[in-house]
Protein backbone atom coordinates (compact mmCIF):
# COMPACT_ATOMS: atom_id res chain seq x y z
CA UNK A 1 0.00 0.00 0.00
CA UNK A 2 2.76 2.32 1.04
CA UNK A 3 4.87 1.49 -2.00
CA UNK A 4 1.93 1.88 -4.32
CA UNK A 5 1.25 5.32 -2.92
CA UNK A 6 4.89 6.20 -3.39
CA UNK A 7 4.81 4.99 -6.97
CA UNK A 8 1.77 7.15 -7.67
CA UNK A 9 3.50 10.11 -6.15
CA UNK A 10 6.55 9.57 -8.38
CA UNK A 11 4.27 9.44 -11.39
CA UNK A 12 2.70 12.75 -10.41
CA UNK A 13 6.12 14.27 -9.80
CA UNK A 14 7.27 13.13 -13.22
CA UNK A 15 4.16 14.61 -14.84
CA UNK A 16 4.78 17.88 -13.07
CA UNK A 17 8.41 17.93 -14.15
CA UNK A 18 7.37 17.30 -17.74
CA UNK A 19 4.95 20.19 -17.56
CA UNK A 20 7.64 22.45 -16.12
CA UNK A 21 10.08 21.34 -18.86
CA UNK A 22 7.53 22.08 -21.56
CA UNK A 23 6.86 25.54 -20.09
CA UNK A 24 10.59 26.24 -19.87
CA UNK A 25 11.08 25.21 -23.49
CA UNK A 26 8.23 27.47 -24.55
CA UNK A 27 9.72 30.34 -22.59
CA UNK A 28 13.18 29.71 -24.09
CA UNK A 29 11.59 29.63 -27.55
CA UNK A 30 9.84 32.94 -26.94
CA UNK A 31 12.96 34.68 -25.66
CA UNK A 32 14.91 33.15 -28.54
CA UNK A 33 12.46 34.52 -31.12
CA UNK A 34 12.48 37.93 -29.48
CA UNK A 35 16.28 38.11 -29.32
CA UNK A 36 16.95 36.93 -32.84
CA UNK A 37 14.14 38.58 -34.81
CA UNK A 38 14.80 42.14 -33.63
CA UNK A 39 17.65 44.41 -34.55
CA UNK A 40 18.48 46.17 -37.78
CA UNK A 41 20.49 43.88 -40.05
CA UNK A 42 23.92 45.13 -41.04
CA UNK A 43 25.20 45.02 -44.60
CA UNK A 44 26.73 41.65 -43.85
CA UNK A 45 23.41 40.45 -42.39
CA UNK A 46 21.70 41.43 -45.64
CA UNK A 47 24.04 39.13 -47.60
CA UNK A 48 23.42 36.27 -45.18
CA UNK A 49 19.67 36.81 -45.52
CA UNK A 50 20.01 36.74 -49.29
CA UNK A 51 21.85 33.42 -49.19
CA UNK A 52 19.15 31.93 -46.95
CA UNK A 53 16.42 33.30 -49.22
CA UNK A 54 18.08 31.44 -52.05
CA UNK A 55 18.20 28.22 -50.08
CA UNK A 56 14.82 28.43 -48.36
CA UNK A 57 12.82 30.17 -51.08
CA UNK A 58 14.23 29.74 -54.55
CA UNK A 59 15.21 26.11 -54.11
CA UNK A 60 11.78 25.26 -52.61
CA UNK A 61 10.07 26.76 -55.62
CA UNK A 62 10.17 23.59 -57.72
CA UNK A 63 8.42 21.29 -55.26
CA UNK A 64 5.85 23.93 -54.29
CA UNK A 65 4.96 24.81 -57.88
CA UNK A 66 4.71 21.19 -59.04
CA UNK A 67 2.49 20.33 -56.05
CA UNK A 68 0.37 23.39 -56.73
CA UNK A 69 -0.10 22.41 -60.34
CA UNK A 70 -1.22 18.91 -59.47
CA UNK A 71 -3.49 20.03 -56.63
CA UNK A 72 -5.17 22.56 -58.91
CA UNK A 73 -5.65 19.89 -61.57
CA UNK A 74 -7.09 17.38 -59.12
CA UNK A 75 -9.41 20.01 -57.64
CA UNK A 76 -10.76 20.83 -61.08
CA UNK A 77 -11.24 17.16 -61.96
CA UNK A 78 -12.97 16.28 -58.69
CA UNK A 79 -14.98 19.48 -58.66
CA UNK A 80 -16.14 18.93 -62.22
CA UNK A 81 -17.48 15.43 -61.56
CA UNK A 82 -19.49 16.78 -58.59
CA UNK A 83 -20.67 20.05 -60.15
CA UNK A 84 -21.72 18.48 -63.45
CA UNK A 85 -24.40 16.51 -61.57
CA UNK A 86 -26.04 19.81 -60.67
CA UNK A 87 -25.45 21.36 -64.07
CA UNK A 88 -23.27 23.93 -62.36
CA UNK A 89 -19.91 23.29 -63.98
CA UNK A 90 -19.59 27.02 -64.68
CA UNK A 91 -18.89 27.40 -60.98
CA UNK A 92 -15.69 25.37 -61.37
CA UNK A 93 -13.40 28.40 -61.45
CA UNK A 94 -14.98 29.77 -58.31
CA UNK A 95 -14.55 26.46 -56.50
CA UNK A 96 -10.93 25.98 -57.53
CA UNK A 97 -9.93 29.55 -56.74
CA UNK A 98 -11.67 29.80 -53.39
CA UNK A 99 -10.45 26.45 -52.09
CA UNK A 100 -6.90 27.25 -53.16
CA UNK A 101 -6.78 30.82 -51.89
CA UNK A 102 -8.53 30.28 -48.58
CA UNK A 103 -7.31 26.86 -47.57
CA UNK A 104 -5.09 24.70 -49.69
CA UNK A 105 -2.37 27.08 -50.80
CA UNK A 106 -1.43 28.39 -47.33
CA UNK A 107 -1.69 24.99 -45.65
CA UNK A 108 -0.07 22.73 -48.25
CA UNK A 109 2.68 25.22 -49.02
CA UNK A 110 3.43 25.48 -45.28
CA UNK A 111 3.52 21.69 -44.88
CA UNK A 112 5.83 21.31 -47.87
CA UNK A 113 7.94 24.17 -46.57
CA UNK A 114 8.26 22.45 -43.18
CA UNK A 115 9.38 19.26 -44.87
CA UNK A 116 11.65 20.80 -47.46
CA UNK A 117 13.19 23.79 -45.70
CA UNK A 118 12.31 23.47 -42.01
CA UNK A 119 13.96 20.10 -41.49
CA UNK A 120 17.08 21.28 -43.32
CA UNK A 121 17.29 24.40 -41.14
CA UNK A 122 17.06 22.26 -37.99
CA UNK A 123 19.70 19.82 -39.19
CA UNK A 124 22.07 22.59 -40.28
CA UNK A 125 21.89 24.59 -37.06
CA UNK A 126 21.93 21.38 -35.04
CA UNK A 127 25.14 20.24 -36.69
CA UNK A 128 26.65 23.68 -36.09
CA UNK A 129 25.82 23.24 -32.43
CA UNK A 130 27.09 19.65 -32.29
CA UNK A 131 30.41 20.60 -33.87
CA UNK A 132 30.63 23.56 -31.47
CA UNK A 133 30.65 26.16 -34.20
CA UNK A 134 28.07 28.21 -32.32
CA UNK A 135 30.17 28.19 -29.15
CA UNK A 136 33.30 29.22 -31.01
CA UNK A 137 31.40 32.05 -32.65
CA UNK A 138 30.42 33.30 -29.24
CA UNK A 139 34.05 33.03 -28.18
CA UNK A 140 35.29 35.29 -30.95
CA UNK A 141 32.56 37.76 -30.08
CA UNK A 142 30.05 37.04 -32.84
CA UNK A 143 26.48 36.65 -31.67
CA UNK A 144 25.20 33.38 -33.22
CA UNK A 145 21.63 34.55 -32.82
CA UNK A 146 22.25 37.48 -35.13
CA UNK A 147 24.76 35.77 -37.40
CA UNK A 148 23.15 32.35 -37.84
CA UNK A 149 19.57 32.48 -36.64
CA UNK A 150 18.22 35.89 -37.65
CA UNK A 151 18.88 35.59 -41.42
CA UNK A 152 17.24 32.17 -41.48
CA UNK A 153 14.19 33.37 -39.56
CA UNK A 154 13.67 36.39 -41.79
CA UNK A 155 14.24 34.38 -44.95
CA UNK A 156 11.52 31.99 -43.85
CA UNK A 157 9.12 34.84 -42.97
CA UNK A 158 9.48 36.33 -46.46
CA UNK A 159 9.80 33.15 -48.52
CA UNK A 160 6.70 31.23 -47.47
CA UNK A 161 4.13 33.92 -48.40
CA UNK A 162 5.79 34.23 -51.83
CA UNK A 163 5.71 30.46 -52.25
CA UNK A 164 2.03 30.50 -51.28
CA UNK A 165 1.26 33.07 -53.97
CA UNK A 166 3.08 30.89 -56.49
CA UNK A 167 1.15 27.83 -55.33
CA UNK A 168 -2.20 29.62 -55.83
CA UNK A 169 -1.33 31.01 -59.24
CA UNK A 170 -0.06 27.69 -60.57
CA UNK A 171 -2.99 25.83 -59.00
CA UNK A 172 -5.55 28.10 -60.64
CA UNK A 173 -3.74 27.68 -63.94
CA UNK A 174 -3.75 23.88 -63.44
CA UNK A 175 -7.49 24.02 -62.78
CA UNK A 176 -7.85 26.01 -66.00
CA UNK A 177 -5.88 23.37 -67.93
CA UNK A 178 -8.06 20.52 -66.72
CA UNK A 179 -11.40 22.31 -66.54
CA UNK A 180 -11.28 24.41 -69.70
CA UNK A 181 -8.77 22.74 -71.99
CA UNK A 182 -9.59 19.15 -71.19
CA UNK A 183 -13.15 18.93 -69.81
CA UNK A 184 -14.55 21.75 -71.90
CA UNK A 185 -15.91 24.20 -69.35
CA UNK A 186 -16.54 27.53 -71.10
CA UNK A 187 -13.46 29.69 -70.59
CA UNK A 188 -15.39 32.91 -70.01
CA UNK A 189 -17.47 31.43 -67.21
CA UNK A 190 -14.36 29.90 -65.57
CA UNK A 191 -12.81 33.35 -65.14
CA UNK A 192 -15.92 35.48 -64.68
CA UNK A 193 -17.45 33.27 -62.00
CA UNK A 194 -14.10 33.37 -60.24
CA UNK A 195 -13.90 37.14 -60.46
CA UNK A 196 -17.47 37.58 -59.27
CA UNK A 197 -16.94 35.52 -56.14
CA UNK A 198 -13.31 36.06 -55.09
CA UNK A 199 -12.76 39.17 -53.02
CA UNK A 200 -9.22 40.49 -52.90
CA UNK A 201 -9.36 41.59 -49.25
CA UNK A 202 -11.36 38.69 -47.84
CA UNK A 203 -9.95 35.78 -49.81
CA UNK A 204 -6.51 36.71 -51.12
CA UNK A 205 -5.76 38.93 -48.14
CA UNK A 206 -6.84 36.44 -45.50
CA UNK A 207 -4.93 33.68 -47.29
CA UNK A 208 -1.82 35.85 -47.15
CA UNK A 209 -2.33 36.53 -43.43
CA UNK A 210 -2.65 32.80 -42.88
CA UNK A 211 0.53 32.05 -44.76
CA UNK A 212 2.41 34.78 -42.90
CA UNK A 213 1.34 33.23 -39.58
CA UNK A 214 2.39 29.79 -40.81
CA UNK A 215 5.73 31.19 -42.00
CA UNK A 216 6.49 32.61 -38.55
CA UNK A 217 5.42 29.41 -36.77
CA UNK A 218 7.19 26.93 -39.07
CA UNK A 219 10.46 28.84 -39.28
CA UNK A 220 10.43 29.54 -35.57
CA UNK A 221 9.91 25.88 -34.70
CA UNK A 222 12.58 24.73 -37.18
CA UNK A 223 15.26 27.15 -36.07
CA UNK A 224 14.53 26.77 -32.38
CA UNK A 225 14.59 22.97 -32.55
CA UNK A 226 18.01 23.20 -34.19
CA UNK A 227 19.30 25.69 -31.63
CA UNK A 228 17.94 23.86 -28.61
CA UNK A 229 18.72 20.22 -29.42
CA UNK A 230 20.93 17.76 -27.57
CA UNK A 231 24.20 18.02 -29.53
CA UNK A 232 24.58 14.39 -30.57
CA UNK A 233 23.80 12.64 -33.83
CA UNK A 234 20.72 11.10 -32.24
CA UNK A 235 19.67 14.48 -30.92
CA UNK A 236 19.88 15.97 -34.42
CA UNK A 237 17.75 13.25 -35.95
CA UNK A 238 15.16 13.59 -33.19
CA UNK A 239 15.06 17.35 -33.50
CA UNK A 240 14.59 17.11 -37.28
CA UNK A 241 11.67 14.74 -36.79
CA UNK A 242 10.21 17.00 -34.12
CA UNK A 243 10.43 19.99 -36.45
CA UNK A 244 8.32 18.30 -39.11
CA UNK A 245 5.82 16.85 -36.62
CA UNK A 246 5.40 20.01 -34.54
CA UNK A 247 5.18 22.34 -37.52
CA UNK A 248 2.63 20.15 -39.30
CA UNK A 249 0.46 19.97 -36.19
CA UNK A 250 0.86 23.67 -35.49
CA UNK A 251 -0.05 24.57 -39.08
CA UNK A 252 -3.15 22.38 -39.15
CA UNK A 253 -4.31 23.44 -35.68
CA UNK A 254 -3.72 27.13 -36.30
CA UNK A 255 -5.43 26.81 -39.66
CA UNK A 256 -8.62 25.77 -37.95
CA UNK A 257 -8.44 28.66 -35.50
CA UNK A 258 -7.66 31.21 -38.21
CA UNK A 259 -10.40 29.88 -40.47
CA UNK A 260 -12.91 30.06 -37.63
CA UNK A 261 -11.93 33.68 -36.97
CA UNK A 262 -11.75 34.77 -40.63
CA UNK A 263 -14.55 32.86 -42.32
CA UNK A 264 -16.64 31.61 -39.39
CA UNK A 265 -18.93 34.63 -39.60
CA UNK A 266 -19.64 34.28 -43.33
CA UNK B 1 31.78 36.29 -56.39
CA UNK B 2 30.25 35.19 -59.68
CA UNK B 3 28.20 32.58 -57.89
CA UNK B 4 26.94 35.09 -55.37
CA UNK B 5 25.79 37.38 -58.20
CA UNK B 6 23.69 34.67 -59.82
CA UNK B 7 22.26 33.84 -56.41
CA UNK B 8 21.25 37.45 -55.86
CA UNK B 9 19.70 37.48 -59.30
CA UNK B 10 17.75 34.32 -58.48
CA UNK B 11 16.43 35.76 -55.22
CA UNK B 12 15.45 38.98 -56.97
CA UNK B 13 13.63 37.02 -59.64
CA UNK B 14 11.89 34.98 -56.94
CA UNK B 15 10.59 38.05 -55.15
CA UNK B 16 9.55 39.68 -58.40
CA UNK B 17 7.64 36.51 -59.29
CA UNK B 18 5.89 36.73 -55.92
CA UNK B 19 4.78 40.32 -56.58
CA UNK B 20 3.65 39.47 -60.11
CA UNK B 21 1.73 36.49 -58.74
CA UNK B 22 -0.05 38.76 -56.27
CA UNK B 23 -0.93 41.14 -59.10
CA UNK B 24 -2.32 38.20 -61.08
CA UNK B 25 -4.40 37.13 -58.08
CA UNK B 26 -5.69 40.69 -57.75
CA UNK B 27 -6.50 41.46 -61.37
CA UNK B 28 -7.37 38.15 -62.96
CA UNK B 29 -8.70 36.10 -60.05
CA UNK B 30 -10.49 38.64 -57.87
CA UNK B 31 -11.39 40.96 -60.73
CA UNK B 32 -10.02 44.20 -59.34
CA UNK B 33 -9.67 46.84 -62.00
CA UNK B 34 -7.01 49.52 -62.18
CA UNK B 35 -9.46 52.24 -63.14
CA UNK B 36 -10.58 54.54 -60.36
CA UNK B 37 -13.73 53.23 -58.67
CA UNK B 38 -15.28 56.70 -58.42
CA UNK B 39 -17.05 56.83 -61.80
CA UNK B 40 -20.24 55.18 -60.60
CA UNK B 41 -23.60 56.36 -59.32
CA UNK B 42 -26.02 54.92 -56.84
CA UNK B 43 -29.59 53.71 -57.19
CA UNK B 44 -31.87 52.00 -54.73
CA UNK B 45 -34.55 49.43 -55.31
CA UNK B 46 -36.94 47.76 -52.89
CA UNK B 47 -37.81 44.12 -53.41
CA UNK B 48 -40.43 42.06 -51.60
CA UNK B 49 -38.08 39.09 -51.65
CA UNK B 50 -34.48 38.98 -52.83
CA UNK B 51 -34.14 35.19 -52.74
CA UNK B 52 -30.41 34.38 -52.79
CA UNK B 53 -29.09 37.73 -54.04
CA UNK B 54 -25.74 38.64 -52.50
CA UNK B 55 -23.67 41.83 -52.28
CA UNK B 56 -21.28 42.13 -55.27
CA UNK B 57 -23.80 40.39 -57.52
CA UNK B 58 -23.93 41.66 -61.11
CA UNK B 59 -26.40 44.22 -62.38
CA UNK B 60 -27.06 43.70 -66.06
CA UNK B 61 -28.92 45.37 -68.85
CA UNK B 62 -29.71 43.28 -71.91
CA UNK B 63 -27.17 40.82 -70.53
CA UNK B 64 -24.34 43.36 -70.35
CA UNK B 65 -22.89 43.95 -66.90
CA UNK B 66 -23.41 47.61 -65.99
CA UNK B 67 -22.80 47.57 -62.26
CA UNK B 68 -22.83 45.67 -58.99
CA UNK B 69 -24.98 45.29 -55.90
CA UNK B 70 -23.30 47.33 -53.20
CA UNK B 71 -25.37 46.46 -50.14
CA UNK B 72 -28.57 44.77 -49.10
CA UNK B 73 -30.47 45.79 -45.99
CA UNK B 74 -33.87 45.31 -44.43
CA UNK B 75 -36.14 48.33 -44.83
CA UNK B 76 -38.01 48.50 -41.53
CA UNK B 77 -40.63 50.95 -42.87
CA UNK B 78 -42.03 48.46 -45.33
CA UNK B 79 -40.39 45.23 -44.15
CA UNK B 80 -38.91 44.52 -47.52
CA UNK B 81 -35.34 44.40 -48.79
CA UNK B 82 -33.62 47.60 -49.87
CA UNK B 83 -30.90 46.85 -52.42
CA UNK B 84 -28.32 49.52 -53.16
CA UNK B 85 -26.87 49.39 -56.67
CA UNK B 86 -23.70 50.95 -58.06
CA UNK B 87 -23.97 51.58 -61.78
CA UNK B 88 -21.49 52.92 -64.33
CA UNK B 89 -21.70 56.68 -64.54
CA UNK B 90 -22.26 56.44 -68.32
CA UNK B 91 -25.83 55.48 -67.47
CA UNK B 92 -26.47 58.41 -65.14
CA UNK B 93 -29.42 60.35 -66.53
CA UNK B 94 -29.96 57.73 -69.21
CA UNK B 95 -32.40 55.45 -67.37
CA UNK B 96 -36.05 56.50 -67.34
CA UNK B 97 -38.07 56.77 -64.12
CA UNK B 98 -40.07 53.66 -64.95
CA UNK B 99 -37.05 51.38 -65.39
CA UNK B 100 -37.80 47.93 -63.98
CA UNK B 101 -35.39 45.86 -61.90
CA UNK B 102 -35.88 42.10 -61.71
CA UNK B 103 -33.92 39.48 -59.79
CA UNK B 104 -32.96 36.75 -62.25
CA UNK B 105 -31.06 33.49 -61.96
CA UNK B 106 -28.21 32.37 -64.19
CA UNK B 107 -29.05 28.81 -65.12
CA UNK B 108 -31.08 26.52 -62.89
CA UNK B 109 -28.88 26.72 -59.81
CA UNK B 110 -26.56 29.57 -60.76
CA UNK B 111 -25.92 32.86 -59.04
CA UNK B 112 -28.67 35.47 -58.87
CA UNK B 113 -28.28 38.86 -60.47
CA UNK B 114 -30.34 41.94 -61.22
CA UNK B 115 -31.61 42.64 -64.70
CA UNK B 116 -32.66 46.20 -65.59
CA UNK B 117 -34.92 47.06 -68.47
CA UNK B 118 -35.70 50.60 -69.54
CA UNK B 119 -39.18 52.07 -69.71
CA UNK B 120 -40.44 55.01 -71.73
CA UNK B 121 -40.99 57.83 -69.24
CA UNK B 122 -39.40 61.18 -70.08
CA UNK B 123 -37.99 61.78 -66.56
CA UNK B 124 -34.63 60.15 -65.87
CA UNK B 125 -33.23 58.48 -62.72
CA UNK B 126 -30.48 60.47 -61.01
CA UNK B 127 -27.90 59.56 -58.38
CA UNK B 128 -29.63 58.32 -55.20
CA UNK B 129 -33.05 57.76 -56.77
CA UNK B 130 -35.16 54.68 -56.13
CA UNK B 131 -36.38 52.28 -58.79
CA UNK B 132 -40.11 51.89 -58.17
CA UNK B 133 -40.94 49.01 -60.46
CA UNK B 134 -39.31 45.84 -59.17
CA UNK B 135 -39.83 42.15 -59.58
CA UNK B 136 -38.84 39.78 -56.78
CA UNK B 137 -36.78 36.66 -57.06
CA UNK B 138 -38.52 33.44 -57.99
CA UNK B 139 -38.59 31.26 -54.92
CA UNK B 140 -38.84 27.62 -55.87
CA UNK B 141 -40.93 26.63 -52.82
CA UNK B 142 -43.57 29.26 -53.60
CA UNK B 143 -43.78 28.11 -57.21
CA UNK B 144 -44.24 24.51 -56.13
CA UNK B 145 -46.86 25.52 -53.57
CA UNK B 146 -48.78 27.45 -56.22
CA UNK B 147 -48.56 24.52 -58.60
CA UNK B 148 -49.75 22.03 -55.99
CA UNK B 149 -52.71 24.18 -54.89
CA UNK B 150 -53.68 24.72 -58.53
CA UNK B 151 -53.59 20.96 -59.09
CA UNK B 152 -55.71 20.40 -55.97
CA UNK B 153 -58.40 22.92 -56.96
CA UNK B 154 -58.76 21.77 -60.56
Amino acid sequence: MQSKFKQGATQITRLGRKGCDAMEALGRAGVFLGQSAVGIPSREGWRLWLRQMHFVGVLSLAIVLVSGLFIGMVLALQGYTILVDFGAEQALGQMVALSLLRELAPVVAALLFAGRAGSALTAEIGLMKATEQLTSMEMIGVDPLRRVVAPRLWAGFVALPILTVGFSVVGIWGGYLVGVEWLGVFEGSYWSNMQASVSFINDVGNGMIKSLVFAVVVTWIAVFQGYDLVPTSEGISRATTRTVVYSSLAVLGLDFVLTAVMFGGL
Amino acid sequence: MKRSKTMEFGVGLFMLAGILGLVFLGLRVSGLSLSAPTDTFRLEANFANIGGLKPRARVTMAGVTVGRVEAIELDTDWYDARVILRLDSDLEGQLSQDTTAAILTAGLLGEQYIGLSVGGAPEMLEDGDTIRDTQSALVLEELIQQFVSNMASS
